[in-house]
């Protein structure tokens, strides 16, 4: 099955949950930003949690479908959709997704998958290492990216429970763990509202309105590993929360880290929104992450009956 | 050797407190070790300088307590670190020999490296190419080499505003480091000169050319091999 391009939206580039394994070789974790979203998404059409999807950023695409065919948009909500519920396509018809109405980032699941071939191990869309994906650019006007024909039988009038889905908001309470170097900042980091910066992207999430000083000065740090959640501050003071394509050493000071449930509410941030950090400890991060495990997996046997 | 989190998704193991060989050798015996089949939830292992990071999915790990789940594993598979570390070089490092186009278009701030260094250019190249070079970490980019042994007299400043692009293969001085961008990235360093070796190939099994622990000698080529090169 082949769809079509007629509009590529602002940013949608083929993402699936990334590619594991290959950071010794510089390699960054990448796929999804938002990766509940893509995984209930699928769930949705009946696909595997981990299929390739279309991530659509901040203005959507507008898609032709060659055959018959379910979607299901997760995530953020786009005009011309309704989130989180499977969508029943015509051979010829025009999707056509408009402005997010409510976050950043939807993950627009297609049955059987959008269908690229895998570079190491995963169909997700590097853009700076230009790998991955579609040619590993985002997609253009006129662009055909295929997907598996899947025959599906999706059974009516029923909605899944908001209630396990990750708590979006403009303005969220952000949950981390310490960084390293998290006493040299003193309480600036929990007391303060930081503001979403413009130049964020899928490498980060830069925070401005307030800035981090480093007490006693600190000094150079040796470069080691980091990874999507860790909130780094470079010497202009101004957090930055790593994202999916987050390079995959860093040696700026570690402030905190951005526990995994939580990192699905940054990655639905706009510019200008704004957000807060709160402390947890490690063990209720892990409890939160298996938790959230457990639901994903009652969801996925649920919709097991009702999506076949 | 200490465990720290890094955030709820992996364990950092230092190993060493700077860039020197000793932490290197310690940080090379512990990804050996660590190499192989992986229990599920495992999921990455990282080298760097003085430290090596172990990523998990705390989803996935049996147990309750994956932190303490991935330290007792950590914990095991390095009981014999030291001995491994002392070892007088089990697999001897590989040398990878790695052919440049020193100048010109290839290396548009060889002047300029020159100039701060108060040597001709041709001391630059000689020198640079002179050295033995040690892969002390990979990363940033895809394939990028963290290369320890700069001469002190080849230290130069970064470019006081990056480059937007520089070419793939483009060889750099950034500040006592040196390295090779693998691909078309913007870049701070000063460009002496551009391998057309390839450092990064996606396709492949092994995708980075150089892995932490090798040894790499620069050797210097004409324009005329740059553009032959296959």
């Amino acid at each position: 099955m082949e769809i079509t391009v007629i509009r590529s939206g602002m940013l949608t580039t083929v993402q699936d949950l990334g590619r594991t394994g290959h950071r010794a070789a510089g390699v960054p974790l990448g796929g999804a930003m938002d990766p509940v979203a893509l995984r209930v998404a699928n769930l949705l059409v009946g696909n595997p949690e981990d299929a390739a999807a279309l991530e659509c950023t901040l203005l959507g695409p507008e898609l032709v479908f060659s055959a018959d065919t379910w979607v299901a948009l997760g995530g953020a909500e786009f005009e011309g959709l309704v989130a989180w519920q499977p969508r029943f396509v015509h051979a010829g018809e025009r999707l056509k997704l408009g402005a997010a109405r409510r976050g950043c980032r939807g993950y627009l699941a297609v049955a059987g998958g959008i269908n690229v071939p895998p570079v190491l191990g995963s169909r997700s869309t590097y853009l700076r290492g230009g790998f991955g994906g579609l040619q590993g650019r985002a997609l253009r006007d006129d662009d055909v990216v295929s997907a598996a024909n899947a025959v599906r039988r999706v059974h009516d009038h029923w909605r899944i429970d908001a209630r396990i889905l990750p708590d979006y908001s403009a303005s969220p309470t952000v949950r981390v763990v310490a960084g390293a170097q998290r006493d040299e900042f003193g309480g600036a980091l929990f007391a303060a509202e930081f503001k979403i910066l413009p130049q964020s992207d899928r490498m980060g999430i830069r925070l401005g309105a307030a800035k981090l000083v480093r007490i006693g000065g600190g000094g150079e740090l040796v470069s080691s590993a980091v990874a999507p959640g860790t909130v780094q501050v470079p010497p202009d003071g101004q957090p930055i929360v790593l994202m999916a394509d987050a390079q995959t050493l860093g040696g700026y000071p570690m402030a905190a880290h951005v526990i995994a449930v939580d990192l699905p509410l940054v990655a639905q941030l706009r510019p200008g929104d704004r957000l807060r950090f709160a402390e947890v400890p490690l063990e209720e991060a892990h409890q939160l992450a298996m938790q959230r495990e457990r639901v994903l997996a009652l969801l996925h046997e649920g919709l097991a009956q009702k999506v076949r | 050797m200490t465990f720290t989190p890094l955030g709820d998704s992996a364990v950092v193991v230092a190993l060493g407190a700077g860039i020197d060989e000793e932490a290197l050798r310690r940080v090379r015996a512990l990804t050996a070790l660590l190499g192989g089949d992986r229990p599920a939830g495992i999921c990455d292992v990282v080298p760097a300088y003085a430290t090596v990071t172990v990523f998990y999915d705390p989803g996935r790990l049996a147990g309750a307590r994956p932190y303490e789940t991935v330290c007792r594993y950590i914990a095991e598979r390095s009981r014999n670190l030291e001995a491994e570390a002392k070892k007088k070089p089990a697999t001897v490092a590989r040398v990878i020999e790695i052919p440049v186009c020193y100048g010109g278009e290839h290396g548009p701030d060889l002047g300029l490296v020159a100039e701060h260094c108060g040597l001709d250019a041709e001391d630059v190249v000689s020198k640079h190419r002179g050295a033995d070079y040690l892969v002390h970490a990979i990363g940033f980019a895809p394939g990028f080499s963290y290369l320890g042994g700069l001469p002190a007299k080849l230290h130069t400043p970064r470019r006081p505003t990056p480059r937007v692009t520089v070419p793939t293969g483009s060889v750099g001085i950034g500040g006592a480091q040196t390295g090779i961008y693998p691909l078309a990235t913007p870049g701070g360093w000063q460009l002496i000169g551009r391998t057309p070796m390839a450092l990064f190939r996606p396709d492949a099994t092994e995708p980075a050319l150089l892995r932490v622990g090798d040894r790499v000698k620069f050797r210097s080529i004409t324009a005329e091999e740059f553009a032959a090169w296959k």
